[in-house]
């Protein structure tokens, strides 16, 4: 194992200098060169936002997002993790009983009864993401975040689910997560087999 | 003493201690679920298996041919335990994964998660992930175990615990085990909740997260709430607690172990009654009256018609200090025995010293009295018997006192030292003969009885320190908003003259301050309220509080001398 690490990492020598690169003459002159074949050759290279928007690679890490299990009822169990690992303090869930006597959440003991997130003061950093055991947040690849005034930017419960609907429709889901499957918490214990093994089980565990 | 050796570490274990107690005193830990130090042994579990050998008289070590449970076999000289070998560890593990079959892993919103013995034994001892492919036993949630308890019934251990406190503490037994094998649960009787007054109990009993409370149920993960180490000022049994706080707010109370005030365990009265230092109606700010805050400028708008509107926020609590300071050195030089300060049995011993001394500094004469001491029924003691009587006196396990004040003997013994006596305020009631009053309140709900009220009547100086509004505060010339328990660092002296230490867990709401620093201020000494500090004086200042000289009284607290030798005499 340590062997193939080595292997795999290439050490990169800093080249040495001649006595014309020393000069830096000809580095000069073919940066001046390449400004020329830019200014004359015809093809912009400015990015003409807003009018076109970008693609942005669906890892991206832009606004969150709070999803939805099948039954549409928000998938955060309130666990507490993503505010937990949160470095940023930017998150803030107040937890309460599931609202049992509802018929759709009889399988649920524990919800967020808010979830505010402050996308300000958040980083971007994606650790909220990583350690959400029931891959209830996310990050979108959703980037233009604008507002007026700073509340506003203070997204509760009921805008981050309104991103999660927005992003479905859109078809900008974001690709890190198993999206569209129950994490272990949330999810009833399936009647018949489990799915397969977990990685590196031997004889006796 | 028995010499012992655990994993080749030798110990001086005591004569009737178990493996696990030997071992923890080699600094080893035996994985347990079902032993507890105050319950007795089932060997249920099976977590705590040892291997356990004995040295023969000529020196070589027989080691017996099975693991034994730790929490039953017995020690005598030259027994060998050893907790590290292969063996041990298979059957550990073996243990935490038939344990770990049926238990859901949602710990993602267990309230125990964080301080839960599955997690951790399955850390330290078990394995990374399971082998079991068949469907995991599902179970109802019982709500209904207790007003206070909700049990998730797929999360127990069968450690039983819960259900030997009932028994054999407190002695209601309202919790059984119902079924057989792994359809074991635990329940009560239809229409017979857990609800007995040391309920609160099994849920710190819980191993994992079966038992929870529901006062407490998805208020806060536990890894964020800090600690203060406190004493229950509930009742004068005075129960070690630990204070669980976060974001000064107070969550939870938790028993801590200690043999020498209550054990292991408190009450619900206790662990639940705290609830009121978080109260709205509670004094926030120091206040001045009309009369007295005139030609002081104030921004702020007033509430109440007899109160000048606040003071401004610099200058609030020095204002009301230095006119209150002002106001009791004229109304004592005026007439030194017309002039009564009422003691609160909620004030720490410091608290106490601070304000006697100040008061007798200023004249000899000045009177000093004790408040009202609460009292509700009779000490109720436990395990209570089939028909909920109380157990006979050698086999008390549990009392909650009749006396509803942690302090009333620490307060006591100051006012012994600066007045020669106890005077109690019923006693001066009928003729006070007063004309000015300092008094302390901080007690849990409204004290000031009609008799009190008229005593006191309408003085020319009334300065109340207290918590909540009272018909005196709202007629008092001075209000200093004061701190509860939570807020508080000192000493309380309980009912058997044990003498601990609280520390502050939080800050006062508002403007309000901790009693300490309010009499400190007030009696013009420099510095910083230091209870450690004040305590070494007091222990050198009153012989009969000399045990506080050491300013530090540990974990456990320690004992008055004169009780120091009641108990030696009881003991021999």
């Amino acid at each position: 194992m340590s062997n193939k690490k080595t292997k795999t990492v290439k050490w990169g020598e800093e080249p040495k200098l001649g006595m014309l690169d020393a000069l830096y003459l000809p580095a000069i002159v073919s940066g001046l060169a390449t400004a020329v074949r830019h200014a004359v050759s015809g093809k912009p290279t400015t990015r003409q936002y807003p009018e076109v928007e970008p693609e942005i690679p669906p890892n991206y890490r832009g606004v969150h997002r709070l999803n939805r299990d099948e039954q549409g009822r928000v998938k955060c169990v309130a666990c507490y993790m993503c505010q937990t690992a949160c470095p940023a303090n930017c998150i803030e869930i107040i937890a309460a009983p599931a609202p049992k006597e509802d018929p759709h959440w009889t399988d649920r003991d524990k919800y967020p009864a808010t979830f505010t997130i402050d996308e300000l003061r958040c980083i971007y950093c994606g650790m909220c993401e990583e350690a959400c055991p029931v891959d209830a947040i996310e990050l979108t690849s959703v980037y233009d975040l604008t507002g007026l005034t700073r509340k506003e930017m203070i997204f509760d419960k009921e805008k981050l689910l309104s991103v999660f609907d927005e992003t479905v429709k859109t078809g900008k889901d974001p690709v890190r997560t198993n999206r569209g499957t129950l994490g272990p918490a949330s999810e009833e214990a399936p009647s018949g087999r489990q799915g397969p093994p977990p990685p590196g089980r031997g004889k006796h565990g | 003493m028995v010499k012992v050796k655990v994993n080749d570490i030798e110990v001086d274990a005591g004569p009737k201690d178990n493996c696990i107690l030997a071992a923890r005193k080699a600094g080893v830990e035996i994985p347990h679920y079902c032993w507890h130090e105050s319950l007795s042994v089932v060997a249920s579990c099976r977590m705590c298996l040892v291997e356990v050998g004995e040295t023969k008289p000529d020196g070589t070590i027989a080691m017996g041919p099975k693991l034994v449970p730790g929490c039953q076999t017995p020690i005598k000289d030259g027994t060998v335990i050893r907790t590290d070998s292969p063996k041990v560890k298979a059957a550990q593990q073996m243990t935490l994964e038939l344990l770990l079959l049926n238990h859901p892993l949602d710990c993602s919103i267990c309230d125990q998660a964080g301080e839960c013995y599955l997690q951790d034994y399955t850390y330290k001892y078990g394995k990374a992930h399971s082998r079991l492919d068949e469907p995991k036993l599902q179970r109802m949630d019982k709500y209904h175990i207790g007003d206070q308890i909700a049990l998730f019934t797929d999360r127990c251990v069968m450690c039983t615990r819960c259900v030997r406190f009932t028994r054999e503490i407190s002695g209601t037994a309202e919790l059984q085990v119902v079924a057989r094998g792994s359809h074991e649960e635990i329940d009560v009787f239809p229409e017979e909740p857990c609800n007995n007054k040391l309920a609160g109990n099994v849920v710190d009993l819980c191993p994992v997260g079966a038992l929870c409370s529901k006062d407490f149920l998805y208020k806060k993960r536990v890894w964020w709430l800090k600690q203060a180490e406190s004493v229950c000022t509930g009742c004068s049994t005075g129960c070690s607690i630990s204070i669980d706080q976060n974001e000064n707010k107070v969550y939870r109370l938790r028993p801590r172990p200690n043999p020498e005030a209550q054990g292991h365990f408190m009450c619900d009265e206790g662990r639940f009654g705290f609830k009121y230092i978080h109260d709205e109606r509670r004094l926030s700010t120091p206040r001045l009256s009309v009369a007295l805050a005139s030609g002081i400028e104030s921004q702020r708008k007033t509430t109440s018609a007899n109160f000048a509107p606040d003071l401004n926020f610099a200058d609030l609590w020095p204002t009301a200090l230095t006119k209150a300071r002002q106001k009791i050195q004229d109304a004592i030089k005026a007439d030194p025995s017309s002039f009564v300060a009422v003691f609160s049995p909620f004030m720490t011993v410091e608290e106490a010293y601070l304000l006697a001394k100040f008061i007798k500094g200023i004249h000899d004469k000045a009177r000093l009295v004790l408040g009202p001491v609460p009292s509700v029924g009779v000490d109720d003691k436990y395990p209570k018997g089939p028909k909920g009587e109380s157990p006979a006196d050698g086999n008390v396990k549990f009392t909650i006192r009749a006396e509803k004040c942690p302090n009333r003997l620490g307060v006591e013994a100051v006012l012994k030292h600066f007045e020669g006596s106890v005077v109690r305020i019923e006693s001066i009631a009928q003729r006070p003969n007063a004309h000015a009053w300092y008094i302390v309140g901080g007690y849990t709900s409204g004290w000031v009885t009609e008799a009190i009220d008229k005593a006191i009547g309408t003085p020319s100086l009334l300065i109340v320190q207290d918590i909540f509004p009272s018909p005196l505060s709202e007629r008092a010339d001075i209000v200093l908003a004061s701190g509860s328990f939570a807020e508080r660092d000192g000493t309380y002296v309980n009912h058997a003259g044990l003498a601990q230490s609280a520390s502050a867990a939080v800050r006062a709401p508002g403007e309000a301050r901790a009693d300490g620093r309010i009499l400190m201020e007030l009696a013009g000494r420099t510095g910083l309220f230091n209870a450690m500090a004040l305590r070494k004086e007091i222990g050198a200042a009153i012989p009969e509080l000399s045990v506080l000289g050491s300013g530090d009284l540990g974990d456990q607290g320690v004992r008055l001398v004169r009780f120091a030798k009641q108990a030696t005499a009881a003991a021999t």
